[in-house]
């Protein structure tokens, strides 16, 4: 397959009939990439295996609400309202990972490049090494969001006013960034300098870690749910406002001082965003079922699908950037081959 | 107005000082034979006896919006947990929140009013609040907390009545009156109340507000509440029923009524500004009202400092334009919020 070249054109193309339809069935949280194989996991109970052809199959993993899902290339590791935490690959094998003796939620989950697995139930994080015993870290509140660095084996933990940085392999190593609020979602930039969260008022925060310099990043009309690094992490590209809000990260300073990009308007809220792997595109769908294509040097845009349904709630690109799996949250969804 | 609230959950929230019955009116709506299902959110494991799996484990955590105001405070857990549930929407009819004995309703009340995502999927039904007819009386005499959930009650369980002499009865529930004249009472031995009673109640469906009356003429049990006219202002003094009328030192409710019109851009402007600088002793405040050169009536209502309101419905044919408001509040500045209404009134 070739690399995905958006041309020249600045007006409006529509890809729309290239678009491969899925009707998945079941309301659709969130979607994932292992290998050419998107899984779409729903919102209770099953995550359903999409060839490129189309072809479905369903997968149970939880006895109940799917709360959290992380994925790297081989599998996808999903936390359940059951207590159970489970990874899934390809070939579409559950592995239950670890169950909660209270059978309390397992609100978050993330996964480090080398397979470490951190799940996080009530105050709690939990790391699972693979070696030895798992790991535990009490943070003051409830654990909105959870991300490993992307050096070193180091986890961010969100929380009531502020984030917790955690090296679960050394004792007493852990650092408070602190900020005011709830923090929810959380991302660390590809370059390891900055960290950022989704508050649940209508605003990032974000931290340069050498010196823990605030960055205040507000003005969205709607909480920010979606968050995606374009390619090289120069821009931090967000949901939560009526065009896709892209913050400058090139500079050492980050978006500081600095007017974020606001690329494809339209008169919906934008739902999900999903930047391409490799090249300075991205993907966005918004609350009236629209999905956009558009390149972040000049704001040009496709049309993968027009609006009219239900609001998009999962947004993936392939690793190689080749195919863009979407689904809304009735559970139509689609794949797009470029 | 399409109706959309039918399709948001109902959320009902149980309040009660410890040991006022909390647990056993839960364990009763739960086993009743009603057939419905309740997703449960109860801050401790093990006190339900009723096997169930929607029954969800909270932290009571509250977090101040970063706007100022230190009365806007959310229950962060419950945003998660109603979040959580929603992916199994269709696998129950309601939720219910049971706080524990120390917390202030108010939190869980704001969470509806400032969260879009709980906004869309759920609507706060009533603050229902357990009170022990034996021990309230004490209580809310060292108990600020006490206090805050009689006040903020839509529904009062009056509890363990059986435990109670008439006379003592009469003293708790004056005693409650004298803080919230507009919340249901009932009462009741073991929580047997009819479950029509705590829940579905639309305390907060604007479209529901049909008056605004106090309560307590309706509490007598022989009293004839079919044709008393509506002429009792709420002015202190009176002797309803026979009921004995206690004015709470410091949490009370404060009542307005005109039979003139308002001028809304005088009244809207005084309501913010009065809830801006006044919410944190504002616990709740409800209105039904007659604006000029509007032939619907206009309804409100709040928590603290937040409000939400709408045209409710056309003036029916010889029905009286009156506009009604009431505060339920700490140490309300009583002449300030009259001689403010008075400024709205036309003349």
């Amino acid at each position: 397959m070739k690399e995905f070249d958006p041309g020249e054109a600045a007006s409006i193309i529509s890809v729309t009939d290239k678009v491969v339809p899925v009707a998945i069935g079941m309301a659709v949280t969130s979607v994932h990439f292992l290998g050419d194989t998107a899984a779409f996991v729903g919102a209770e109970e099953s995550v359903a295996m999409v060839s490129g052809q189309g072809d479905i199959s369903r997968v149970s993993v939880h006895g109940g609400g799917i709360l959290c899902a992380a994925a790297d290339s081989g599998r996808i590791v999903l936390g359940g309202d059951d207590g159970k935490l489970v990874s899934l690959n390809a070939k579409g094998e559950v592995v239950l990972l670890a169950t909660d003796a209270k059978r309390r939620w397992i609100d978050n989950v993330a996964l480090h490049p080398d397979g470490v697995v951190a799940w996080s139930v009530g105050k709690t994080a939990f790391v699972h090494t693979g070696k030895g015993e798992d790991k535990s870290f009490e943070v003051p509140s409830t654990v909105g969001g959870l991300v490993f660095a992307p050096k070193g084996l180091r986890l961010a933990i969100a929380h009531y006013n502020g984030v917790t940085l955690w090296f679960p392999n050394m004792v007493g190593s852990a650092e408070v960034l602190e900020w005011a609020g709830s923090h929810l979602g959380v991302v660390f930039s590809p370059d390891n300098k900055f960290l950022v969260t989704a508050m649940h008022e209508p605003a990032l925060h974000g931290w340069r870690l050498a010196d823990s310099r605030h960055m205040r990043m507000t003005g969205y009309p709607g909480r920010v749910r979606s968050m995606s690094w374009s390619a090289g992490g120069k821009a931090l590209a967000t949901s939560g406002a009526d065009s896709v809000i892209l913050w400058p990260f090139a500079s050492k300073d980050g978006p500081m001082g600095k007017e974020p990009a606001m690329l494809a308007p339209l008169q919906a809220r934008a739902s999900m965003v999903a930047c391409h792997p490799k090249q300075d595109i991205f993907a966005a769908g918004y609350s009236d079922g629209t999905i956009l294509m558009v390149r972040l040097q000049d704001g040009a845009e496709i049309l993968v699908r027009k609006n009219g349904t239900a609001p998009v709630s999962a947004l993936a690109w392939n690793a190689k950037g080749t195919l863009l799996a979407f689904a809304d949250e009735e559970g139509d969804a689609g794949l797009l081959a470029l | 107005m399409p109706d959309l609230t039918s399709s948001k959950i109902p959320v009902t929230v149980l309040t009660g000082y410890l040991g006022a019955g909390k647990t056993t009116l839960l364990n009763r709506i739960l086993s009743e034979n009603h057939g419905k299902k309740y997703a449960v959110i109860v801050n401790e494991f093990g006190e339900i006896g009723i096997d169930n799996d929607l029954i969800i484990g909270a932290d009571e955590e509250v977090f101040e919006m970063n706007n100022g105001c230190v009365c806007c405070t959310v229950r962060g857990d419950l945003v998660r947990i109603l979040d959580g549930l929603m992916k199994r929407k269709g696998k129950f009819d309601a939720i219910i929140v049971e706080t524990t004995g120390l917390a202030d309703p108010a939190p869980v009340a704001q969470t509806f009013f400032v969260d879009e995502d709980v906004q869309k999927n759920a609507r706060l039904d009533a603050v229902v609040t357990v009170a022990d007819a034996k021990w309230l009386s004490d209580r809310l005499k060292d108990a600020p907390e006490a206090k805050n959930q009689i006040a903020f009650a839509d529904v009062i369980v009056l509890n363990k009545t059986d435990l109670v002499s008439k006379a003592e009865l009469a003293e708790v529930e004056a005693r409650i009156r004298g803080i919230n004249p507009y919340a249901k009472l009932h009462r009741t031995e073991r929580c047997q109340v009819a479950l029509s009673d705590v829940l579905e109640r639309g305390a907060f469906d604007l479209d529901r507000i049909l008056e605004i009356e106090p309560e307590f003429l309706e509490a007598g049990d022989d009293h004839d509440h079919h044709d008393h006219d509506h002429h009792h202002g709420h002015d202190h003094g009176h002797n309803h029923g026979g009921l004995k009328h206690y004015h709470d030192e410091d949490m009370q409710s404060l009542s307005l009524r005109t039979d003139k019109l308002l001028d809304p851009s005088k009244f809207m402007p005084w309501l913010q500004n009065l809830v801006a600088v006044e919410g944190q002793k504002i616990l709740r405040s409800k209105g039904i009202l007659a604006f000029t050169d509007d032939d619907e009536r206009y309804v409100f209502q709040g928590v603290h400092m937040m409000l939400e309101g709408d045209h409710q419905r056309a003036w029916k044919d010889g029905e009286a334009r009156e506009s009604r408001l009431v505060f339920i509040g700490r140490e309300l500045p009583e002449q300030t919020i009259r001689d403010g209404f008075e400024s709205c009134i036309t003349t």
